[in-house]
């Protein structure tokens, strides 16, 4: 099962004020895969993905979903297709797991329509997609980090929608947590077909898991495409400003960077089997 | 199918199960409250120097003429205590909106300055101009906006940030109750019961023509934020959530601040600001429903239930009489107390 919805940003600018964070970008979401957007700080990714879920109307230029720009589409019909995870929602006090998966499901409810037999099924397969099903009846301020964020990531799927966007999913987290998020969106794209685009700010961790990599760096898109072929230390030093090597991880296969700080520039290069 | 894609019917089960309960629970409070509200009504309307059975009180509110009770009940009690629901069910209303738009209990209209500042014009409209009935509620709707937009703008800053505003929000309410001290200073006429109203807030000598615009203010704002519910409890998860779940956010909080804040302005030109009850609404209406779902017709039965409580306590129970505002502000003072102790204790700012 893949979707077909087609994201895109067309010639987009983005800015606060009179700063612009992001200026004449066009990217395109491949349609059913996942996209990882790094860059340095304050390089506009996050600032992106609001853009794309319609939080912040462009400068210039537009956001389309299926033809259509996203910020001309009614919200609730915009929310059935795509939803987003922001960065740090907030959980409304003693607020139950299964009460807040629930209320994935209010772009399917209107005003008078009452809570279905089909909400109910959204909410169980999200909680059972998450491992979440023994924390139903627990309150979320009482779980750790890593629960809490499967949980945000039930009410996401309790949306049903064919595109996740996901703003820095794996922050705060310990590396056990951030492998069990990230393995569990990959379950997602795999089985379910839904197209994720996700802002990560380790590299490497973004390399593993995309099968789409953007780099973006002062406002436009550097490079895009296969994490092998972006993921360079031309790119890295070009992103990040940092000298870095560029290896392949032999546990994933995929490219793996190394920082070279000041401290640490010993290896002979060549030595680990590098891309430049 | 993988699994993931169709949930197991037990789990389907389980969660059906827990939203049942929760709605059963949350249907059963409700019907307490009302209940109660209905009890207290009653009893306000019997309960007096001269008290009445509940037979000649019925007959009178079906309009009988029953001698002796046609006016105590009828002219008197019947107002009083309609007035009691209506501001009750507003104050309740417009305070658990502002409590949940922003996200802290301490950011309800009587704190930061919305319920004074009605208060302060409806009594600068009376005594300085002269003016009575709309004209009043008039003046104290636009006060009320004017100083919802003040306090607004002047926390506005990359966005409203909840302490900056209830900071602000305090300080207007402090200038606006020094306004109202100085209109009353100079309205040499009055006697001290009355100035109590526009600062305390008190339902002594209402009559129909006070009662009457509030009520069908609060029939018209009432719906309008009902239909409301599920957006604003979704503004509870965060701007940014809310609005990828649908919502529209900026559509919503217009909404609701332009009913809320007419609701309250209504109320406050009948009654004067009843102190605390829209701060205190809320969270007790938390406290009994629990965190699910909507808080708007909880926190409206429990400011009803509070006003005309409290204005029975204060009128019989402490051997003098008092406005139902200075009973109510004794109930709510510890409480703000309270919130602002524990969010210290836990490390947190306002």
């Amino acid at each position: 099962m893949t979707t077909d919805h087609s994201l895109a940003a067309q010639a987009l600018t983005l800015a606060y004020g009179e700063r612009a964070v992001i200026e004449d970008l066009d990217l395109v979401v491949p349609p059913g895969r996942i996209t990882a957007i790094v860059g340095a700080n304050a390089s506009g990714k996050s600032t992106l993905l609001r853009s794309m879920s319609r939080l912040l109307p462009p400068r210039r230029g537009q956001v389309v979903l299926d033809g259509r720009s996203v910020h001309r589409l009614p919200a609730k019909e915009l929310a059935r297709t795509l939803g987003l995870l922001p960065q740090s929602p907030i959980a409304p006090e003693g607020i139950t797991v299964a009460d807040l998966v629930g209320r994935g499901r209010h772009p399917h409810q209107g005003m008078f329509s009452r809570w279905s037999r089909d909400d109910d099924a959204a909410v169980a397969a999200a909680l059972e997609a998450t491992s979440t099903t023994t924390l139903a009846d627990r309150a979320v301020d009482e779980l750790s980090g890593g629960q809490r964020q499967r949980v945000w990531i039930a009410m996401a799927l309790a949306q049903q929608t064919d595109l996740l966007l996901l703003d820095e999913p794996t922050t705060f987290l310990d590396v056990s947590h951030q492998i069990e998020v990230l393995d569990l969106l990959t379950d997602l794209n795999r089985t379910r077909g839904t197209t994720i685009v996700m802002v990560l700010h380790d590299l490497n961790m973004a390399a593993r898991y995309a099968d789409h990599l953007v780099a973006l760096a002062g406002g436009r898109v550097h490079s895009a495409g296969d994490p092998a072929d972006v993921l360079t230390q031309e790119c890295v030093r070009a992103v990040f400003g940092l000298e870095s090597r560029v290896v392949v991880d032999p546990t994933s296969d995929k490219p793996l960077m190394l920082p070279i700080g000041r401290h640490h520039m010993a290896a002979p290069a060549g030595a680990l089997g590098e891309r430049t | 199918m993988t699994a993931g894609l169709l949930p197991s019917p037990a789990v389907v089960d389980a969660v059906a199960q827990g939203r049942l309960h929760r709605a059963s629970r949350r249907r059963w409070v409700v019907l307490v409250l009302a209940a109660l509200v209905v009890v207290a009504f009653a009893a306000s309307l019997m309960i007096g120097r001269t008290s009445y059975p509940p037979l000649d009180v019925l007959r009178v509110v079906l309009g009988e003429d029953v001698p002796g009770a046609s006016f105590t009940v009828g002219r008197l009690r019947l107002p009083r205590a309609v007035l009691a629901v209506v501001a009750g069910l507003s104050f309740g209303l417009a305070g658990v909106t502002f409590q949940t738009m922003l996200r802290n209990p301490l950011a309800s209209p009587d704190v930061i300055g919305i319920t004074s500042g009605a208060s302060a014009a409806a009594a600068f409209a009376i005594v300085f101009l002269g003016w009575d009935g709309t004209a009043v509620s008039v003046t104290a709707i636009v006060a009320a906006l004017g100083i919802a937009l003040l306090v607004y703008a002047l926390a506005f800053k990359d966005g409203v940030a909840g302490t900056r505003l209830i900071l602000i929000g305090i300080g207007v309410a402090a200038m606006s109750r020094s306004l109202t001290s100085y209109v009353l200073s100079r309205a040499g006429a009055w006697d001290f019961a009355e100035a109590l109203r526009w600062l305390t807030g008190s339902l002594n000598g209402t009559s129909w023509d006070a009662t009457v615009p509030a009520l069908l203010a609060l029939l018209v704002l009432a719906p309008v934020l009902l239909a409301q519910g599920r957006q604003l409890s979704a503004l509870l998860l965060g701007d940014d959530t809310a609005s990828a779940l649908g919502v529209r956010v900026e559509r919503t909080r217009v909404l609701a601040i332009v009913a809320a804040v007419g609701l309250l302005a209504f109320a406050t030109a009948a009654c004067g600001p009843i102190a605390f009850v829209s701060f205190l609404a809320g969270p007790i209406a938390a406290r009994v429903v629990g965190p699910h779902g909507s808080l708007l017709v909880p926190a409206a039965l429990v400011g009803a239930l509070l006003v005309l409580v409290a204005d029975l306590v204060g009128q019989f129970a402490l051997g003098t009489r008092f406005p139902v505002g200075v009973v109510t502000g004794v109930l709510g003072a510890p409480y703000l107390l309270f919130l602002i102790v524990r969010t210290h204790r836990a490390g947190g700012s306002l």
